[in-house]
């Protein structure tokens, strides 16, 4: 598997699945090599992995010239890379600009170290990883199937690909018009679709996102399964962190991106607030949006009850969970949304948009459309004031989040591994 | 008779600390001590301490005919109590030489006489009592509205506290083709004075003095003289209003202004016909010569002396209604905490922060603000006020519990 982070080193989403997929991998008895750009020596070792940043390659192999040559025009002096927040954007920017001349310097030394994050020459390491990717698969031979998370190891799954000729699977965790609505970053969509097409099959983590691939990716139905994402722990969390506050509490927690609709949260704040005052909400997270949201809550008029709390890590996001009496994932496109699943984790009812892939699985919820403020509010108005169906929310969570396991996961991964390799031979 | 009146506003804001939503409710300080205190150690070193000693000289040198004014916030007089009684000595020594008059004010240096006649009262009241305390009884005449904040209103509200005078800023805008060398009188009520800033030369002392780009650089005090003289005979007062911190810190000790200011009373007492007066003292010698209309508030702040550094934006106008919807809770309230930080959060400087003018500039207001972005400001604000908005709940059940 190649990946691109793992816990404890992770800054998304991503790293997650991949624990919790490989979590659930060693359960079934298989042997999974994982691959990711840089090791920092704390992971769990659960499985063989490989540090990216160790390997040595062997630059006279013509192969790898011939992949480095269809890589390179990834190296386009690119400002487009996603998951960058304002900050960091100037920095790599800066970057960009002066530093662009050491690119080919090093590129057939034998190691490469690499960052493994998402700054600064994203690009650049994409392509090394495909080398390193093509590398590995020649060294090694103990494997049958290769299998590539997202597109930044989808150019090392294909070099593999190529080199051994053994099935490649893409995982599809998020796609580019995920990210960026409608504003595509065509670099980034490129090497998505390109792994695609090269893969023998692909895995969406929803219905959601598997329709996406087809229709935007022209990805044939019957080439792509939905591999629904799980919780690592389904035990309810009991925290013992009390809030210090009267008022009921509602919260929005993830990026303040335009993916993940936070204006609709706003406005729909200010429609329960109509109602009932005694409410406190709380917009838990930093993004592009954030000024926005925060210029918007000062012109309704209800900063005094509507909070912000910046970016939370640690303890302070399983506390924010804690103390929250709703959760709202108003996501305008989210290919699965892990969060709502750690808000039932803490006994907190969740309202999710229809527009998500968690909703695909999780059934004690509130559904709505991410634009559809009305009924936001009023589902959120219902949670605070009927009881019984809050109630009812947190005796049913604790049962549904059973199903919701990665052994599951992996098993249905494992037969659909078994599909491809039957149809190999 | 021609003469110069000095006026120096010494203000230090009590700074928020950064306050998260997990504090609310939890953490009722909101103070940041540290900075606090360090900025007023560093600006006592480079300011107060060395134009105080630099004042007290020139008054007994001159023997009684250099004379200034201060009016000082009751949060900077509470910040040097706590963190510099140094400086305050210095000060008390020269209130004591009877060359210095001290000016009334709200006590938080707050935007109040925008909102409330009664919290008004409330807030200078405690002012005055804070001055008697620390002044020997000193009991003010004239009174300075935060930032020189005026309107024909206001001036109406300060009359009827018992007040001579008042000063505010000589804009542009509401003097037309007069001048602000005279008195003038408010246009509700007559009995009360209004002293205008003569803000060309206030600012080349204030804001162009250390700046090497200006054409007039360096300003000497022979520049400075000459300049005063060229003033049209019949003009009497010319008033330099200013913050305080313009000496040593606004304008370095590198710039000379320490010099300037050491040399300026004898250039001007032996070179021209004007004299040095404190407010008080122009008021009883000047004839107003008519009424001054101000219907809109004015302010010495920015190009355009308005309210638009402290309000006008939608975080700034949020934040200010928010605070003053908690009026009549305060009111019926004797916490003395709780009272002290309803005069701390009031200060003008919170709501400076928020303003977002000059976003695109990176210019003054982001060298007086603590806080990244005027989004920074306002969150952190909005999360201590809603503290303190559940403080003021507590003890209202508190009390009606014991009633």
């Amino acid at each position: 598997m190649f990946g691109w982070e793992f816990p404890p080193h992770i800054s998304g989403g991503l790293g997650t699945a991949c624990y919790g997929l490989v979590k659930g991998m060693v359960h079934h008895n298989q042997e999974v090599i994982f691959v990711v750009p840089k090791l920092w020596g704390d992971e769990e070792p659960m499985v063989d992995f490989v540090n990216a940043s160790d390997i040595t390659i062997d630059y006279k192999e013509r192969k790898f010239k011939s992949i480095w040559k269809n890589l390179t025009y990834l190296e386009v002096s690119s400002f487009l890379v996603p998951y960058l927040g304002p900050e960091q954007y100037q920095k790599f920017t800066d970057y960009a600009i002066h530093d662009r001349t050491d690119v080919d310097e090093s590129i057939f030394s034998s190691k490469y170290e690499f960052s493994g994050k998402y700054g600064k020459n994203l690009m650049e390491e994409v392509s090394r990883y495909a080398i390193t990717g093509a590398q590995i698969a020649r060294d090694r031979s103990d494997f049958d199937i290769i299998h590539a998370h997202d597109w930044l190891s989808f150019p090392a799954g294909i070099a593999a690909k190529e080199i051994s000729g053994k099935p490649l699977v893409a995982h599809v965790h998020a796609t580019e018009y995920d990210r960026s609505g409608e504003s595509v970053n065509q670099p980034v969509y490129d090497i998505e679709r390109a792994g695609m097409h090269a893969a023998d099959h692909i895995c969406a983590v929803s219905q959601l996102t598997k329709n996406t691939i087809i229709r935007k990716y022209g990805v044939p139905a019957h080439k792509v399964s939905v591999l629904h994402n799980a919780v690592l722990d389904a035990t309810i969390i009991k925290s013992t962190y009390n809030k210090m506050v009267p008022e009921k509490i509602v919260t929005f927690l993830g990026r303040i991106t335009f993916q993940k609709g936070p204006e609709y949260f706003v406005e729909a704040a200010k429609k329960v607030l109509n109602r009932d005052p005694n409410v406190r909400f709380v917009m838990a997270g930093s993004g592009d949006l954030l000024n926005r949201m925060i210029d918007r809550v000062a012109e309704l008029r209800m900063a005094d009850k509507f909070h912000f709390t910046g970016f939370l890590k640690g303890d302070d996001v399983d506390h924010m969970y804690a103390i929250s009496d709703v959760y709202v994932m108003p996501s305008v496109s989210e290919p699965f949304g892990i969060s709502p699943l750690e808000a039932v984790r803490h006994n907190t009812p969740v309202i999710i948009s229809k527009q998500s892939g968690v909703a695909e699985v999780l059934d004690n919820a509130i559904k709505v459309d991410f634009w559809d403020i009305d009924a936001m509010a009023d589902a959120t108005f219902a949670l605070l004031h009927y009881e019984g169906i809050s109630r009812m929310f947190k005796e049913l969570g604790t049962e549904e989040l059973k199903k919701l396991k990665w052994e599951h996961v992996a098993a249905k991964l494992v037969t659909i591994y078994e599909k491809i390799l039957a149809t190999k031979s | 008779m021609r003469t110069i009146c000095f006026y120096f506003q010494v203000h230090q804001p009590f700074r928020l600390k950064p306050y998260r939503f997990f504090d609310i409710g939890e953490d009722h300080h909101y103070w940041d001590d540290f900075s606090n205190k360090s900025i007023m150690r560093k600006v006592a070193q480079k300011c107060y301490l060395p134009m105080n000693a630099l004042l007290l000289e020139l008054i007994y040198k001159y023997n009684g005919a250099f004379k200034v004014s201060f009016s000082m916030s009751g949060v900077f007089l509470d910040q040097m109590q706590a963190y510099a009684p140094d400086v305050l000595e210095s000060f008390q020594k020269l209130v004591a030489t009877g060359n210095v008059e001290l000016l009334d004010e709200t006590y938080g240096h707050s935007l109040v006489t925008l909102k409330s006649k009664e919290a008004f009262k409330t807030t200078v009241t405690k002012h005055t009592k804070k001055i008697q305390e620390l002044f020997n009884g000193y009991t003010p005449k004239i009174f300075r509205n935060t930032e020189l904040i005026y309107s024909d209103e206001i001036g109406a509200m300060i009359a009827d506290m018992g007040y001579e005078a008042t000063l505010t800023e000589g804009a542009k805008h509401i003097l037309g083709w007069k001048s602000p060398n005279y008195m003038y009188v408010n246009s509700i009520n007559p009995n009360l004075k209004v002293l205008l800033k003569n803000f060309q030369l206030s600012d080349d002392i204030a804001f162009r003095f250390g700046n090497k780009t200006w054409a007039d650089y360096p300003l000497t005090t022979d520049k400075f003289v000459k300049w005063i003289s060229a003033v049209p005979a019949e003009e009497e007062v010319i008033n330099l209003f200013m913050d305080y911190e313009t000496f040593g810190e606004h304008q370095w000790a590198e710039t000379g202004i320490f010099e300037f200011m050491r040399y300026l009373p004898e250039a001007v007492l032996s070179q021209t016909n004007f004299k040095f007066s404190t407010p008080s003292e122009v008021v009883a010698n000047a004839k107003a010569v008519g009424k001054i209309h101000v219907p809109i508030p004015i302010s010495w702040a920015d190009e355009e002396r308005d309210l638009t550094a402290w309000l006008g934006n939608d975080l700034q106008d949020e934040a200010f209604e928010k605070l003053y919807e908690m009026e009549s809770l305060v009111k019926n309230c004797d916490d003395p905490e709780i009272n002290r930080d309803w005069n701390y959060l009031q200060t003008s400087d919170h709501f400076y922060y928020m303003c977002t003018k000059f976003f695109s500039d990176g210019d003054i207001h982001s060298y007086f603000s603590p806080y990244n972005s005027p989004y920074d400001a306002f969150i952190n604000y909005m999360n201590v006020l809603s503290d303190f908005k559940l403080r003021l709940k507590q003890q209202a059940k508190q009390k009606e519990a014991k009633a």
